[in-house]
């Protein structure tokens, strides 16, 4: 706008070309600062702020040495940056006897992890594969009861599954929490996979039963191939959720087996010596890691696969 | 000759609802049925369920002089087409056609020739290593029949093939159906809404309305001499003419309405003959005759034109006579505005009188 001569004479010129239009043309300006833009965004960064300045503090707080902590300024960045309190925490904070660190926890929970995802997200696939497309007898009734499953509490089934791992002798073995997880995963799941395979034309499905493909042959080669974005969500449902969980880890296993969570509660709320904040909070974002990289590596195909899947349907 | 296909009491019902009443039906080998009527009929459930892709509740279904109720869509010894095409995305046009063959367990030297003497048939050779995505609507159901094409069936069943294209594709690949169909011999049936494709294709067509079929016969008969009020208002567009009247009945029956009254020589009742009665008249807008020629006609009328529809070909135009409207369908090249009164002439014998409470044909 420094020249508003030769603006409105290139806009007169360019007006002479085209036949002389007189009046609002072309794309309508937008301002800037509007009431509504400085509220929306005014909004968002409030609450941007809001959920990012405790992760700034873990951060700075984790990369200080104690005499700096001690200081009390949490917000002020570390004057002197060390890794010290990470390595503490991944390799020689105490928990009851064992002083190795969250690393043991680490693989416990990859391997508690790794198969109760893939175990889940296989059958509950199948399972909604079978629901939405071959309406066997009973489906529905069936359906209403895994569903019904989703809703009832966790605390009400903890003892009945003791038992119950006890009989079949799983009990505290990674097998046993392995197995409890993929039932659990069940009701969410299998609702998820049902939707996606409802939503998918039916026609295709009936194309493929008469070109004389079966039940494995449709859900291996016609649905599997479809379905990348609500298998991305599953798995980053499931590998959230299992990683996340408390509960059931520190109930059916054993101290040496302690998923990476119920550890992290150990160094936390260890009571002898001095509390090591920056310690606590290298091994808080340490177990929080996992979750974060999957949501960052498949944010894009999440989104995808909750619109294509979980809401329509 | 043994029908191709026999449906034999056929009912199907979901739940309470019964949505197919004990249908019969014979299709003679090579012959073009299709299935029309509006959505909702039943059309498409009839389909389904020679496809085998619904269990029937009651009746038998026999192809090829086989009782296949039982069996699976694949041994049925069928081809199906859908009206999304339904491709396999993720697989090439290629692997679509080969699919079904390669779960049939057929040695792969034969799928490359079946798949390229399809392909050759329906010209789409440079489409073969192409994904569905790449496809133009026409070509993707191109592939749609090649897949069924290759199956090398004696039975093609089409659910309404294109009624997802525009227009000109639809008329397009309507003529290359046709022609597919005089060049393999295949008992072919057809499901469609549309009266044009019903009438272009079919050897014969059967008019479906609440699960029922209505009136089974060629085209020329259904347009000629439609069975019941329903099946002339389907078929024709713009829709049949009907005068409301009675008739008189005796030796020499006599329609009266508002407008006129005129004797029905000429007219050809049903065996049952003419019965006296409140009665629809209806005759087909081209049946019509329209201006000076209308003296000639057995009975005249006059019209005042309210409206006018040029369509190149032909020109439309809605009267008003009397009260009753009326569309007549004229020469393209005739020049009429509204407002203008025209003679009209009807001929009984063209005409197509109906009972008004049983809305059959007299």
């Amino acid at each position: 706008m420094s020249d508003p001569a030769t603006m409105s004479a290139a806009v007169v010129g360019s007006d002479a070309a085209s036949g002389a239009l007189s009046g609002p043309r072309g794309p309508k300006p937008r301002r800037r600062f509007s009431r509504r833009n400085v509220f929306i965004y005014g909004t968002l960064i409030v609450v941007a702020l809001y959920y990012l300045l405790p992760l700034y503090v873990m951060i700075v707080t984790s990369l200080k040495g104690m005499p700096e902590i001690r200081l009390g300024n949490i917000f002020a960045p570390p004057v002197e940056v060390t890794f010290q309190p990470w390595v503490k925490a991944w390799s020689e904070a105490c928990t009851g006897l064992n002083c190795d660190g969250l690393s043991r926890g680490f693989w416990n929970s990859v391997r508690i992890t790794v198969p109760s995802v893939l175990l889940s997200i296989a059958i509950a696939s199948v399972n909604g594969y079978a629901l939405a497309n071959w309406r066997f007898k009973g489906a529905d009734a069936f359906f209403t009861i895994l569903i019904f499953g989703a809703f009832i509490p966790y605390q009400v089934m903890l003892y009945p599954i003791v038992i119950l791992l006890r009989e079949m002798g799983i009990y505290g073995t990674l097998g046993g929490l392995v197995m409890v997880h993929s039932i659990f995963g069940m009701p969410i799941l299998t609702l998820l996979f049902r939707n996606y395979f409802t939503s998918l034309p039916e026609e295709l499905f009936k194309a493929a039963r008469v070109d004389g493909a079966g039940f494995w042959q449709i859900y291996l080669q016609i649905m599997l191939p479809m379905s990348l974005p609500i298998f991305v969500v599953a798995m980053i449902l499931q590998v959230t959720g299992i990683w996340n969980d408390f509960l059931f880890g520190v109930v059916y296993t054993k101290p040496d087996l302690y998923p990476m969570t119920v550890q992290l509660n150990n160094i936390v709320n260890s009571v002898q010596g001095v509390k090591e904040y920056n310690v606590n909070m290298a091994a808080t974002l340490l177990t929080g890691l996992v979750p974060l990289v999957i949501y960052f590596v498949s944010g894009k195909l999440f989104v995808r696969g909750i619109a294509a899947g979980a809401v329509k349907g | 000759m043994d029908p191709s296909i026999s449906i034999k009491n056929l009912k199907l019902s979901f739940g309470a609802v019964e949505v197919l009443h004990d249908l019969n039906l014979d299709i003679g080998k090579g012959e073009f049925l299709v299935l029309l009527g509006s959505s909702g009929c039943g059309k498409s459930t009839l389909l389904n369920c020679i496809a085998g892709l619904l269990d029937v509740t009651d009746g038998q279904i026999h192809i090829g002089g086989q009782n296949v109720t039982w069996e699976e869509p694949s041994k049925r010894g069928i081809g199906m087409v859908f009206q999304s095409y339904a491709l396999y995305p993720q697989m090439t046009v290629e692997g679509n056609l080969a699919f079904g063959l390669k779960n049939a367990k057929i040695p792969k030297p034969e799928i490359k020739e079946r798949i390229a003497r399809a392909a050759k048939t329906l010209q789409m050779e440079p489409l073969l290593k192409r994904k569905p995505a790449a496809l133009s609507g026409g070509q993707r159901q191109r592939v749609a029949i090649g897949r069924a094409l290759v199956r090398d069936v004696d039975v093609f069943l089409f659910d309404e093939p294109l009624s997802n294209l525009d227009a000109k594709l639809r008329a397009d690949l309507r003529v290359e159906i046709k022609q597919l169909h005089q060049t393999l011999g295949n008992t072919m049936i057809y499901v469609t809404h549309d009266q044009i494709e019903a009438m272009t294709l079919a050897d014969r067509i059967a008019i479906m309305r609440g699960g029922s079929i209505l009136q089974l016969d060629t085209p020329k008969e259904i347009y000629n001499r439609p069975a019941t009020k329903y099946v002339a208002e389907f078929i024709g567009s713009p829709t049949m003419n009907f005068l409301d009247g009675r008739i008189e009945g005796g030796a020499a029956p006599r329609f009266t309405s508002d407008v006129a009254s005129f004797d029905l020589a000429g007219y050809e009742f049903t065996p049952q003959g003419p019965q006296a009665g409140d009665a629809w008249f209806g005759i087909r807008p081209e049946h019509i005759i329209v201006g000076p020629e209308a003296a000639h006609s057995p009975f005249q009328l006059e019209g005042q034109v309210e409206l006018v529809e040029p369509l190149g070909s032909d020109t439309l135009a809605r009267v008003t006579s009397g009260g009753q409207r009326l569309w007549v369908r004229m020469d393209g090249q005739a020049d009429i505005t509204p407002g203008q009164t025209l003679p009209l002439g009807l001929t009984p014998a063209l005409a197509n009188i109906f009972d008004k409470t049983t809305e059959a044909r007299l």
